[in-house]
């Protein structure tokens, strides 16, 4: 007996820890990352309250005292970005485009992973035909060109209206399915990676001996316990998808202005390029902090959860 | 072997599970069509019965097939062919909900106590997940009902929000133990319960799973291939070589009157704590033949050191040639 007493005496003296702990924990000595998550919860914040934070709104014209259109106006105390070519206010604008961009980005990566998670869940638990119809998509899907393709998509669609949907926001939503669409495959392999070494583990064999059917083990036992690159693979591709979307609406196939987001924020003040760099710098800093941030953050992420790492 | 009712020493005891004749293959593919190109055949045409209450060891050296019989008898391998009844109940026919239903009463203990719990879900989830999929009581009387059965098996309430990483691996056995336990169930299957344990907690597991035998009239296949674990627990013990069940006995009878050559050999190798006492020791020619391509007549034939040329063409029937004593030989008659 004593032994089992031993044990007894052990158990009561470990932490009970759960595995959300350990990992924030592990993230926390990760310095970048916690830097990540301070400048990406301010950036977010700021635009979530964008109608109480920015000073003005994002499309009225400012004027002077004199009444006269502030075009262009260097940065002062009242416009601390100061106003672009038709004297609209460019830190306002800033804080409006940038719940765009971050909503479009959150919204694809969300849809895209959730989707990505339950067809490759699907792919790797029941293998056979349907494993090799989705893999050879898959595979297809990643070997198109994605920039020249989405610029081509986005052209064909850019005149198609939602119904229901005012017409600038017609342009987003099509974005954010375009977007989707071309990019649940990662998300997809991964899960169905996790899930062929995870389905032929004892727990597997024990929840079905229980009587578990087969979408009760994928919800229970397969989805849960493939999460981890999945966070890892979805704070990546917050970076990617709000550079991905600023670069559309750059090139002016992604939302449309007067929409403010970041990417056609740039488009609108690269002629004032050379006149007032200060002004292309913003928005540009933005999808540049942001998509870094994200970066940091994933990667923070991955080493707390490598399994391979202990404490 | 069709009635129900045995009569053993004595005893009469029922049958609570009669297998007929199971045979599991496993197609071997490859190809760019994933043809079938070959089959293992892993279980062949074996035949045994489970009596109500008692122990039955199946042993056998490691590819012989013994894991497949426990897993394909309860459905978490889709069989080849034969047929398993427990009770009245054809189990390779029931389908949907009453396969379910029949789950309840047959569990299964797994080998590796590490892949058999999942990390992510606290151990007292993990044992109410029966309870919860087959909607027995509320969620209080579930909670009950894993308290009682982590007592049962030797832990404490608190463990219950833990996660199977903070246990060892004896305490996660009994954890997995618990969850069959948990649902009550008449027939459980043993998958070498304790050959992933250190030798000090094997025999705290044993004794746990004997005193649960006698508190809930549980009937078990153990299976093993350690002959000390399986000597001490079983009540009788059934020997597969290759994907064939040789001999089924009662214990006593089967180590000390073992009767087929192959059973003979694995008696042999039973290390006698006493260096002192030397025994005559009988070393198998060559190694076991490859499921793929087993050997004519009977399996055991190219091994055997009292094979018959009739061996190597007709295949011996698995018969009983003593009261309770069955055997598949040529030279048994």
């Amino acid at each position: 007996m004593a032994v089992v007493e031993l044990e007894k005496e052990t158990l009561l003296t470990v932490e009970e820890e759960s595995y959300w702990k350990v990992i924030w924990r592990r993230f926390r000595k990760h310095r970048l990352a916690l830097a990540g998550i301070a400048a990406i919860s301010l950036i977010v914040l700021a635009c979530l309250l964008a109608p109480w934070v920015a000073p003005y709104d994002p499309i009225s014209i400012n004027k002077d005292a004199n009444g006269a259109i502030l075009r262009n106006s260097p940065p002062s105390a009242e416009h601390i970005m100061g106003t672009d070519a038709v004297g609209r206010d460019v830190f306002s604008r800033l804080l409006f485009a940038g719940r765009i961009s971050l909503f479009v980005a959150f919204t694809v990566v969300f849809v895209q992973e959730t989707v990505g998670v339950l067809v490759g869940a699907v792919s790797g638990y029941f293998g056979g035909w349907a494993d090799d119809i989705i893999q050879r998509v898959v595979e297809f899907m990643l070997t198109l060109p994605l920039l020249p393709l989405l610029l081509a998509l986005s052209a064909i669609l850019r005149e198609t209206t939602i119904p229901g949907l005012p017409r600038e926001w017609s342009s987003a939503v099509i974005i954010i399915i375009i977007l989707t669409v071309f990019g649940w495959m990662t998300a997809t392999r991964l899960v169905r990676a996790q899930v062929l070494s995870l389905r032929n583990q004892e727990f597997t064999e024990a929840a079905k001996a229980l009587g578990m059917n087969d979408l009760g083990i994928i919800l229970k036992h397969m989805i849960p316990n493939s999460l981890a690159p999945i966070i890892v693979n979805a704070t990546l591709g917050l970076g990617g998808t709000i550079i991905l979307e600023s670069a559309l609406s750059f090139l002016g196939f992604g939302i449309q202005p007067p929409i403010p987001t970041w990417g056609n924020m740039l488009n609108e003040y690269q002629t004032d390029m050379w006149t007032q760099p200060a002004k292309v710098f913003y928005p540009g800093l933005a999808i540049f902090v942001c998509s870094l941030a994200f970066n940091y953050i994933g990667d923070g992420l991955r080493d707390a959860m490598d399994p391979r790492l202990k404490n | 072997m069709t009635e129900n009712i045995v009569t053993t020493n004595g005893k009469k005891s029922k049958k609570l599970i009669q297998v007929d004749h199971l045979v599991k293959y496993f197609p071997v593919r490859g190809g760019l069509l994933q043809r079938v190109l070959a089959w293992v055949k892993a279980v062949d045409d074996v035949s045994f019965f489970v009596r109500e209450g008692e122990t039955l060891g199946l042993v056998g050296e490691s590819g012989c097939g013994k894991t497949t019989v426990g897993r394909t008898m309860l459905r978490l391998t889709e069989p080849t062919g034969g047929s398993v009844k427990f009770r009245d109940v054809d189990v390779f026919s029931l389908r949907g909900n009453d396969l379910k239903a029949i789950r309840r009463n047959m569990q299964i203990i797994f080998q590796d106590p590490y892949a058999s719990l999942d990390p992510r879900i606290p151990i007292g989830e993990s044992i109410a997940e029966g309870l919860t999929i087959h909607r027995i009581g509320s969620p209080k009387e579930r909670f009950d009902i894993v308290i009682q059965t982590l007592r049962k098996v030797g832990l404490e309430d608190y463990h219950a929000r833990r996660y199977p990483h903070e246990f060892s691996g004896g305490q996660r056995q009994r954890i997995g133990i618990a969850r069959a336990l948990a649902l009550q169930p008449d027939f459980i299957v043993a998958d070498e319960p304790v050959s992933a344990l250190d030798v000090s907690i094997q025999a705290q597991v044993l004794n746990i799973l004997k005193d649960l035998q006698h508190e809930f009239n549980l009937t078990y296949l153990f299976i093993a291939h350690n002959l000390s674990v399986v000597e001490h627990i079983s009540d009788r013990v059934a020997v597969m070589y290759l994907g064939k069940m040789v001999e089924m006995s009662p214990r006593e009878e089967l180590f000390e009157n073992p009767l087929h050559p192959y059973t003979q050999a694995l008696m042999s190798a039973i290390p006698i704590p006493d260096p002192k006492i030397k025994r005559e020791r009988i070393i198998l020619p060559g190694d076991v033949p490859s499921p793929l391509n087993p050997p004519s007549g009977c399996r055991f034939h190219p091994r055997c050191p009292v094979a018959m040329d009739h061996c190597a063409v007709e295949e011996p029937e698995f018969k009983e040639v003593l009261p309770d004593h069955w055997v598949a030989c040529w030279r048994v008659e």
